[in-house]
């Protein structure tokens, strides 16, 4: 098991240095660099020697240095942020989005679960029917716009929330629901489709032919086993929830890190974008291998496949 | 319990969207000689931001004016007001219209984008096997690993110029374009996947097997007997990429480098409509309207995709994530 592990280690960070890699040509290859966008205009001989001092003269050398900056987990400076590192700006973006994201999920299990589970138990019927209309909904709306709608509502309409910023436990429901909102959707289709596989099998045919109760068989032996597809999107979606989002940062003047992803390629901020992209590929992985654990734990009949 | 009749009720839901779709489509189509005509005229100094009537709020003198179709241009004349006037005073109610066919076409482009190179990729790994299906596959999971928001940004701001100066410098459609190739370019990753999964289950069947015995090369195998059994999996991916790729128009749109004015598109009113809501809290129609066609536009769509998966594969246990 521990090698196994070890292994995996090994391929993430592999999997790692080619996203890096990738971003990187991506990076140079696009046409616009932050020395010559906007306002800033300066002459060819300032843009070379800021070049020269960041060791952005020689994509090669860039490549090597950046590359060595990351592994002692210094990102360098941001060049359309002054006076901030994307160390500063990480580390007080990234803890934001993760505690916005944790939530997210966290509620996106507690809904989308027993929607899931309700469709699949009354499948056909106008719960399942109700359930996945509603849940479309939830994917079917742009999120700028559930994220104004709660706002209006709940900010504007009923004062029971405040209207934006960042700082107090009240602060926190509006951006949580926004963001949780499509996790909800597939979290609830994906508990459905496994309910409904699981709840054909022999074993729960046994279960009911003992008698137990349906409700009993329902929630105690078929959920682990209809749990299992909800668990491996687990991983992608919580890296994905924790590295923010443009949008609920921008609806809602949350100070997280979705907004840097952003701007950073609008912006062609080299160091900002090799360092994003570094934490989000470094958080799935890590998620990935995680998910990837507690998936052995649950079924120990796929332990070999870790 | 699990056992009762099923399909009836999906089919229903599935019908009741394709009627819905065929609605909206013939709406903007319909109209598309009036909206062409009226979707970007201006009436700066009286109708700004009207609210919804039934009645034409101003008389515009640019829509009664149709020597050509004296009855139809009285009766279109109608509808102008009926959505509202934007902060332009155009008449929301064509330009959410011919909004509908651009978001529609934006979907409808990135899902081929998406299919043929999906498709060819997945298909090209699984019947290649070995070494360069494993190296293939690790590409797709790596550009999983980047984030699409940055991926379809850097391809939008790269493919920008190249392509202006492929197209003779100015051309309104380059920015459609560009929107199309960055969104299909993200979109085909989980056709690959699916795609591989289908040839690989395929190739092992007894029928290809006999085709390869009668001396079948591989290209003829998978034109004649692996593409018919796929285009059940194709036909219910592609449906499924059609809202997202809508969806992120309207992302991109919000961000401002989606499609640009004076062009419509659902995803760019809705998001034009967030700001004047957020700035002036009462011109609801700005966004209501957009997002009421957007709602129905992409819940048909979902609801058309999960039905003909249910058709072709009943037991399917893959949903689509991205």
């Amino acid at each position: 098991m521990t090698a196994r592990i070890i292994r995996r280690i090994i391929a993430g960070f592999i999997t790692v240095a080619c996203v890096y890699a990738l971003t990187f040509i991506m990076v140079v290859s696009i046409p616009g660099n932050p020395f010559q966008s906007g306002a800033r205009n300066m002459p060819p001989e300032a843009e070379q020697a800021l070049r020269a001092r960041y060791h952005m003269d020689n994509n090669w050398v860039y490549f090597g240095e950046f590359l060595a900056g990351a592994a002692r987990l210094d990102f360098g400076p941001t060049f359309t942020y002054n006076e901030w590192t994307c160390n500063q700006i990480i580390a007080s973006a990234l803890p934001v989005s993760v505690l916005i994201g944790f939530l997210a999920i966290l509620v996106a299990l507690m809904v989308g679960v027993p929607l899931g589970v309700v469709g699949a138990v009354r499948r056909g019927g106008w719960l399942d029917a109700g359930g996945l209309a509603l849940v479309l909904l939830g994917i079917s709306l742009p999120t700028f716009v559930t994220g104004t709608a709660l706002l209006t509502i709940f900010a504007l309409f009923l004062r029971i929330a405040p209207v934006g910023g960042w700082g107090a436990l009240a602060h926190l429901p509006l951006p949580v629901l926004t963001l949780s909102l499509p996790f909800v959707a597939y979290i609830a289709r994906l508990t459905r489709v496994g309910m409904l596989d699981v709840l054909g099998s022999d074993f729960i045919r046994t279960a009911l032919a003992k008698g137990l109760r349906p409700r009993t068989v329902v929630w105690k032996h078929a959920l682990k086993p209809a749990l299992l597809p909800v668990l491996s999107y687990l991983g992608p979606a919580t890296a994905q929830a924790m590295t923010g989002s443009f949008v609920v940062e921008k609806v809602f003047g949350v100070p997280g890190i979705g907004q840097h992803f952003v701007n950073a390629a609008l912006n062609r901020d080299p160091g900002l974008i090799l360092s994003t992209v570094l934490v989000f590929a470094a958080l799935l992985v890590a998620f990935n291998l995680l998910i990837d654990l507690v998936y052995a734990w649950v079924d120990p009949r796929i332990s070999g496949a870790v | 319990m699990p056992g009762t009749k099923p399909r009836t009720k999906s089919w229903y839901i599935t019908a009741a969207s394709m009627i819905v779709l065929a609605g909206l489509l013939a709406a903007s189509v319909g109209t598309l000689p009036l909206s062409r005509r009226w979707y970007n005229v201006q009436e700066l100094a009286e109708a700004v931001r009207h609210p919804p009537s039934l009645r034409p709020i101003v008389s515009y003198e640019h829509y009664e004016k149709n020597p050509r179709f004296p009855t139809a241009a009285r009766i279109a004349h109608y509808a102008v007001s009926w959505f509202g006037h934007d902060d332009l005073g155009r008449s929301l109610f064509y330009r959410v219209l011919p909004g509908f066919l651009v978001s529609l076409a934006i979907g409808l482009a990135a899902a081929m984008i998406a299919v043929a190179i999906g498709v060819t990729w997945g298909a090209a790994a699984a019947l290649a096997g070995g070494r360069v299906d494993f190296i293939m596959m690790r590409f797709v999971d790596v550009l999983y690993g980047l984030p699409y928001i940055l991926m379809v940004i850097l391809l939008k701001v790269g493919l920008t110029r190249p392509l202006a100066i492929l197209l003779g410098g100015h051309s309104r459609g380059t920015d459609i374009i560009i929107l199309l190739l960055a969104i299909g370019g993200v979109s085909w990753l989980t056709m690959a996947r699916v795609i591989r999964g289908q040839v690989l289950s395929l190739r092992g069947q007894a029928f290809v097997e006999a085709a390869r015995a009668c001396g079948a090369g591989a290209f003829h195998i998978f034109r004649r007997h692996l593409l018919p059994n796929l285009v059940g999996p194709i036909a219910v991916y592609a449906t499924l990429v059609i809202p997202q790729a809508m969806l992120q128009e309207s992302f991109l749109s919000f961000l401002g480098i989606g499609i640009q004015q004076p062009t419509p598109s659902l995803g760019r009113l809705a998001a034009d409509g967030v700001q004047a809501v957020n700035t002036f809290v009462g011109y609801w129609w700005l966004i209501v309207f957009p997002c009421a066609v957007l709602v129905l536009t992409l819940m048909s769509l979902n609801f058309i995709g999960d039905g003909l998966r249910d058709a072709y594969d009943p037991k399917s246990k893959t949903v689509v994530l991205v």
